[in-house]
Parts: C-alpha cells; structure tokens; sequence
C-alpha cells in the first residue's frame, strides 16, 4: 500500500532537481531582515560605549580617542541587542553570514583620517568651550560673592550695634 | 536468570546528537536497569545572572536550547513581565502565539525525522526535515534568524509581522498540511513502522503520573496536562483541547505528536485570523525588577518552569529552568525496565530528549 503511496514521489523526485542548493558555487538566498552579521558606519560612531556595555556575550570594544571599534567574529552571537541599542543607528545588521574566518581575534574598524580631524576639532572646541563655560561660572560664583560680602559686614555690623 | 552486565548507552551514540550517558544494566537481551548521567554540556547559563542584566539575559535564556529556542525566551519574558507587573499589548501576545506554534510545529517535524531515522526508515526523515525547512524559512522571514528567534524582549516582542508575512505563513501551513496527511498516514498505518512502535516501552497512566511525567509523553499515557491552558500569550483567546491517548507505547507518543503538530496548525489558523491591528509591539518597562514569580510554559517537549527572583538591582537574585526533558528522565529509566536492547534506543527517542535545555 505505502509503495504505491510513495511510487509517484519516487518517480517525481527522480526528475526534480535537489530541494538543497549547492552552496557556496550558487549564492545563497537570506530573506529581508534576516540577522547575518553586524557591520558599523564607523565614520558616524561617536564612540559612547552603548553596544559595549549592552552585547551580552562581551565581543564589542570601543576606543574614542582612537576613533576604532572592534568585534570578536567568533563571540558575537548576532542577538541584535547592539544595534537596537546604538544612539547614533550606526550599527546595522546585515543579511548573510560571513565567509569563515582565516584567524582568531577581533576585527577592528578605525575612522577615516578626515573623520579623525574632525573629531579632534570638535573635541578641541568642546573643551575650549567647556574651559570657557568654567571660567563665566568661576566669575558667576565670585561676583556673587563679592556681592553677598558686604551684606554679611553690615549684618556682622548690625550685629555689633 | 541469566548473567548480569553493563552496557554503556551514550554520550556518543548514532540515534542522537547529543550527550546523554546511560548504563543499562542487561540480562541477555533484556533490560534491567538503567541508570541515566548527565553533565557533559554544562555551559552555567543560570549563574550568567550576576553578570548580565535582565534584559540581556533574554538573549541569554533563548540560547539555552536550538530548538525551542522562542518557547525558552518567551517563558523568560513572561516571568519578568510578572515582575514588573505590566500588560503586554494584545498584537505582541498573538505574535508570540504565532511564533512559538511554528516553533513547535518544526520541533515535531525534527523529532519525527530523527524517529524514522531510529528505525531505520532513511526515506521518511527526508521527507520530515525536507517538510520542516518550509517551517525553518517561515522563522526566518518573520523574525530573521533560522532557530534562534531574538525577537522577544520584557514587555513585548521587537519585531512585527506584516499582512502579506502572515498571508505567506497561511499559504505554507497549507503546503506543510498536505504534505503531512501522507507523511501522517506512513507514521500511524504502516506495518513496519508499527512494529517497530505498537506495545514498546508503555508507560502506565499512574506511572506517568507518580514520575511526574511532562508534555507529550504524559499526554501519551493519558493524563490530560497542557500549560497552553493555563493561558499565556493568545492562547486564552484560542479554542483547543490537549491530544491525549490512552495507550502510552511508542505508537501513542508518535500519535501524539504528529497530532500535534496539526493542533498547531490549525492553532496558526485561530490566531492569524484574530490577530488585532496594533501598533503597540511593547509596554515599556521602568527601573530594576523587584519580586519573583513562577512561570509555566508549555514547550513542544512538555512544560518548563522559570522561576526567576529580583531585588531591586539590573542583576537578578536567582533564575532558574526546570526543562521539561529533566522531568520526563525518571520516566525514561522506568519505561527502559523490561524492554529489549535493541529497542533502547528508539526508546530514548520517544521522551524527545534535549540534553542542552536540561544541563543548561
């Protein structure tokens, strides 16, 4: 009974090609979506340290003075938490595996050259700007000082009367 | 009475990939004892909790086990959700239903296969797992990843599924549903297969009962246990009875099963046509946990129990997996007794173990 049950499948599995592709000589097929692997806009990286702190499995290491950002392929367990977790949106997961790995290690990506002037300008004018923000609150605090100064002489004064 | 001697079942062994060490203790042929140890695959996941925050350990908990990977996160989620004490949006409950009935449907499809694969039946694993890949694309299209899902998180699920997603699912689960009928037929009428199957390590009611037996090979022998009724996730809202047989052989838990698996597809059926048009994937959670609960799930191998503990920290106390695998291994052992050698192995088959959920 289940012979003849099977016997046209038989016979139309001998025509059909294999449901299985020949990976890798055909490109395989990843749906819209699908969690391969993270790459990063290394250039729009602010180096904040979210995906760092947030990756469970501790693969991400983040250098802001150095502008690079680095993962461990072999760690990473594309959970996706990085990206959802990235301020900036800098981090992407992108469809498809990645080739096998010929070393152990991490991979690091560093800023472009131009990226990295820039972001030493900004770092500069920040901290020019923050020294000057210091010093209008240092003035700020003594000028309010200097004003509450005479009134506590004059209190001291009352006082003595 | 014939001469008493060890054979070791495992860790190796063809009709499984993983690691379970049996010593069954054999008079001639026959089976007297069997004496089970795990411990091969510890990896520690439940002490990650001191050095993982709560929401880092959902990505944690789901890689507990490949195959019921959504199920683990899912049970994970529900606990926390207790512990801060908020409603989840009722799309985000329907896609949770949605995935986790794929997710079993593809675990049953797997244990099919390796079962045909048990006794020697090379064609029907093919056409099991060749049936599960449609299920495996599903996955994969709706929440990006084969097997693990990534997809839930405290307080609702990330991802959404679109209208012509769920119109793609339903025309699937129409596939898979034909496809199946022949498969179905192959498993419960054939001779061969039912006398590999038909009378092998029966389990009484009252022994599934006293040995605390969980999921499909309770339901096998009779006792009418689903945790989906206990309702979580949608499945308040849908209408489904738990499949028992009264039997408790190998025939029965195959029966079970496969029945299963069209419970389910008729379960995708219920909830796509009520899935309600939200917006709302997540209801945001504030602050550290702080209190415990018990959760109850019902995974394609039986019930798992999370328990998780909080006390106001990112880090959880406490949390732990009671995986329905380590519930059904005093079953096992006492089904073992009295049965041939060669049957042993299909016979550690039909309990659907998953060493990796029960060693953590």
């Amino acid at each position: 009974m289940s012979v003849l049950k099977y016997a046209p499948e038989a016979l139309k599995n001998l025509f059909k090609p294999p449901v299985t592709t020949k990976y890798p000589f055909e490109p395989a097929v990843y749906p819209e979506g699908a969690r391969g692997h993270i790459e990063i806009d290394i250039d729009d990286c602010i180096g904040c340290g979210m995906c760092v702190r947030s990756c469970p499995c501790g693969t991400l290491s983040v250098d802001k003075m150095a502008g690079t950002w680095s993962i461990d392929r072999f760690d990473c367990i594309a959970c996706g938490y990085c990206v959802e977790k990235c301020p900036k949106k800098c981090l992407h997961m992108i469809e498809g595996y990645q080739t096998p790995g010929v070393k152990e290690g991490a991979v690091t990506y560093t800023k472009s050259p131009e990226q990295l002037e820039k972001d030493r300008i900004a770092r500069e004018e920040q901290a020019k700007k923050a020294a000057a923000a210091k010093a209008a609150a240092a003035a700020k605090a003594a000028e309010a000082k200097a004003a509450a100064a005479p009134s506590g002489i004059e209190q001291a004064a009352a006082k003595k009367l | 009475m014939g001469k008493r001697s060890v054979i070791p079942f495992g860790p190796q062994h063809p009709v499984l990939p993983e690691p379970i060490h049996i010593d069954l203790v054999i008079e001639d042929e026959k089976v007297v004892e069997a004496i089970p140890s795990v411990g091969f695959i510890h990896r520690g996941l439940e002490s990650l909790v001191d050095r993982r925050d709560y929401n880092q350990m959902t990505y944690v908990v789901e890689r507990t086990c490949g195959i019921c990977s959504f199920q683990h996160g899912m049970g994970y989620c529900e606990a926390m959700e207790h512990v801060f004490g908020v409603e989840v949006p009722a799309r985000a409950k329907y896609l949770r239903t949605i995935w986790a009935e794929l997710g079993r449907i593809h675990s049953h499809l797997l244990w099919l296969g390796l079962l045909a694969d048990g006794f020697g039946y090379e064609n029907l694993f093919y056409q099991c797992w060749r049936v599960r890949e449609k299920i495996l694309d599903m996955q994969e299209m709706t929440s990006g990843g084969r097997l693990i899902f990534s997809v839930n998180k405290v307080g609702g699920v990330i991802k959404d599924i679109d209208k012509e997603k769920l119109d793609i699912i339903l025309k699937t689960i129409d596939e898979v549903e034909a496809e199946l009928e022949t498969i179905k037929d192959t498993f419960l009428l054939d001779y061969s297969v039912q006398s590999r199957l038909q009378g092998v390590g029966i389990v009484t009611k009252e022994q599934a009962h006293d040995l605390g037996a969980a999921g499909p090979f309770a339901r096998a022998s009779g006792i009418k246990t689903d945790m989906r009724k206990l309702g979580y996730a949608a499945y308040p809202d849908l209408d489904f009875e738990p499949i028992v047989s009264a039997t408790g052989d190998s025939y029965a838990r195959c029966y079970c099963r496969i029945m299963e698996i069209f419970q389910s597809i008729d379960l995708l059926r219920q909830a796509i046509a009520k899935i309600p048009n939200e917006t709302d994937l997540f209801t945001p959670v504030k602050g550290n946990p702080d209190g415990e609960y018990f959760m109850r799930v019902e995974q394609p191998r039986g019930e798992a129990v999370y328990y998780v503990k909080a006390s106001g920290k990112p880090y959880l106390d406490r949390f732990r997996v009671r995986t329905p695998t380590f519930a059904n291994l005093p079953g096992l052992c006492e089904m073992l007794k009295n049965t041939q050698l060669s049957d042993v192995g299909l016979l550690v088959l039909t309990i659907d173990p998953c060493i990796s959920c029960t060693e953590r």
